[in-house]
């Protein structure tokens, strides 16, 4: 197929469009390795002083590692969950699928504030503010729409065939899920755990209200940080953020393209 | 047809959807009916609650932040479908290179934290920031402009964070157009625009509808980027609730609050429900 041809009007407004889309981000990555105490762009000198004051820091490493362990809390609980809930979406014939599934969205569709201040009020008489496995749960509930749209997708395109057959041939239905139905969903799990991840590393609204002052996560510690000054070392922290999202996109793109030449593969032999 | 593979077994299926929903029902639905129960019974009997949740609505603060936060979303909305369109449709018309261009621009922010997103659009809008330096260095202007701390600056923060979610749901619609009708139209005379009316418009309005519902409910319920952006003045109804509970400690405030929006939130997403796939949410 050939690309459509595009008036030189609309070619000049998207290429604008796309410098204003990518150039924040690459400005504040560019500014991160300023060798300056204040930002300016573009930096006189090039340095890792604000990465260094970044990782050298006690508070900000604390910060660090509770986002991770947060984030993998929430990204087992929210893979594992979703997988199942998505695979019984997409073969059981129950009824009401759809709105069953439009309630299950509902965490990313009801203002973050709300949720945030419901899971508080409940949390503090409890004693659960701060509590990382506790906070790795409550951002399983935001994680958890994500995975399911990745994995409903990516379900639908495995066949129900090939469970039929394995089910026939007298496999037990555990056996059936464990060798048929992971293995061949795979790339789809990978991919929507990696955004699960993102999605409790990057967030911020329930963090802030949940942390407390013994878990604060890198966004909540920005979002502090941002009230006092627009320090460099927040722009360092951001250079950070911004590499981990890199980081999962290549992940997710280098699964697809596997997916694609084991398809290729197959197809080749069929 | 009695298929072995498609009767008792897939039952056994079905339960697989319990764990998550519990999830939900404990750590998000329990939690909020929780907090709506608790803070509004502290204000007494039903005709008490009433006489309150009526005093809080009609309460000055509550309703310019209500006012201040439909206009907002509406204009963002707006900026965002119009910024987006042609964005959508050439994404939808290319192949290759220049697809794969155009779509790492537009998921890259896209999957780049919020707070990271407000962050770097506040060093570019500051006082001496790099706008308002080239603006000066261009002669265009003497004194630098607020851009950051205004109502200004929340605009462009929030359509620079919303703009992905209308690309990729555009992006859904107009891939299946086919680029053959265009072609036919302006072969048979129409001139390009008013082809573009009348055909491929009308054949996108349904990815219009639905990402501007998706845009609008999310500008709705926005408080991270208004919250880091805006000036003193520029409360919208999420950091009402925010403060209502951080500074004020004023949690049947926040409930009616959050209750306002909750409910304009399920009625607009009941729409979309109705209009729109629901698989298809977020570009999916």
């Amino acid at each position: 197929m050939h690309d459509l041809r595009l008036g030189r009007g609309l070619i000049l407004y998207v290429v604008g469009a796309c410098l204003v889309l990518v150039l924040p981000i690459a400005i504040l990555v560019v500014l991160a390795f300023g060798d300056q105490s204040y930002l300016r762009f573009p930096p006189q000198s090039f340095s890792l002083r604000w990465f260094i004051a970044f990782f050298g820091d006690p508070r900000w490493q604390r910060a660090l590692w509770s986002s991770l362990l947060i984030a993998a809390i929430a990204c087992a609980i929210a893979t594992v969950l979703g997988f199942f809930a998505a695979y019984a979406l997409v073969r059981s014939d129950m009824r009401h699928k759809k709105l069953l599934l439009s309630f299950m969205l509902l965490p990313i569709i009801v203002p973050y504030v709300i949720t945030a201040i419901a899971m508080y009020f409940v949390s503090a008489p409890l004693h659960l503010v701060g509590n990382v496995v506790w906070i790795g749960v409550c951002h399983a509930v935001i994680a958890l729409p994500i995975v399911l749209l990745i994995l409903l997708s990516s379900l639908q395109g495995v066949d129900l065939n090939l469970e039929r057959a394995a089910l026939s041939l007298g496999s037990s239905r555990v056996r059936v899920f464990t060798r048929v139905v992971v293995p061949l969903a795979l790339p789809g799990i990978v991919s929507s755990a990696l955004f699960a991840f993102l999605a409790s590393f990057d967030e911020l609204v329930i963090s802030l209200f949940l942390a407390g002052v013994r878990s604060e996560t890198l966004p909540v510690r920005i979002w502090n940080s941002l009230h006092l000054q627009v320090e460099p070392v927040i722009a360092a922290v951001s250079a950070f953020l911004i590499g981990v999202t890199a980081a999962v996109l290549l992940l997710d793109g280098a699964v697809r393209q596997a997916r694609s030449n084991k398809t290729a593969r197959l197809r080749a032999i069929a | 047809m009695v298929d072995p593979a498609r009767r008792h077994p897939f039952d056994a299926g079905t339960m697989l959807i319990v764990p998550a929903v519990l999830l939900l029902a404990l750590v998000f639905v329990a939690p909020l009916l929780w907090f709506f129960a608790k803070a509004l019974a502290s204000q007494g009997g039903p005709a008490q609650i009433v006489a309150y949740v009526a005093t809080i609505v009609t309460s000055k603060a509550v309703v310019s932040a209500l006012i201040l936060t439909n206009w907002t979303a509406l204009l963002v909305t707006g900026l965002v479908l119009l910024i987006s369109y042609p964005l959508a449709y050439t994404l939808a018309n290319s192949r290759g290179m220049r697809f794969t261009l155009v779509l790492f621009c537009v998921v890259v922010p896209y999957f780049t934290s919020i707070i990271v997103r407000t962050y770097s659009w506040m060093v570019l809008l500051g006082r001496n920031g790099i706008v308002n330096q080239a603006l000066i260095q261009l002669g265009l202007i003497d004194t630098p402009l607020t851009l950051l701390y205004s109502m200004t600056g929340v605009l462009i923060g929030m359509v620079y964070v919303l703009l992905p979610y209308m690309v990729l749901t555009l992006y859904a619609t107009m891939r299946s157009i086919d680029p053959g009708l265009m072609r036919a139209a302006r072969g048979l005379g129409a001139g390009g625009f008013y082809a573009f009316r009348r055909i491929y418009l009308p054949l996108s309005i349904h990815g219009v509808l639905s990402g501007s519902l998706i845009v609008f409910i999310l500008a709705l319920g926005f408080f991270i980027t208004p919250a880091l952006m805006g000036g003193p003045s520029d409360v919208m109804i999420a950091m009402l609730v925010e403060r209502s509970v951080e500074i004020m400690y004023d949690w049947s405030a926040a409930a009616v609050m959050s209750l306002v929006l909750l409910v304009a939130t399920l009625v607009l997403y009941g729409v979309y429900y109705r209009t729109t796939d629901v698989r298809r949410m977020m570009g999916a």
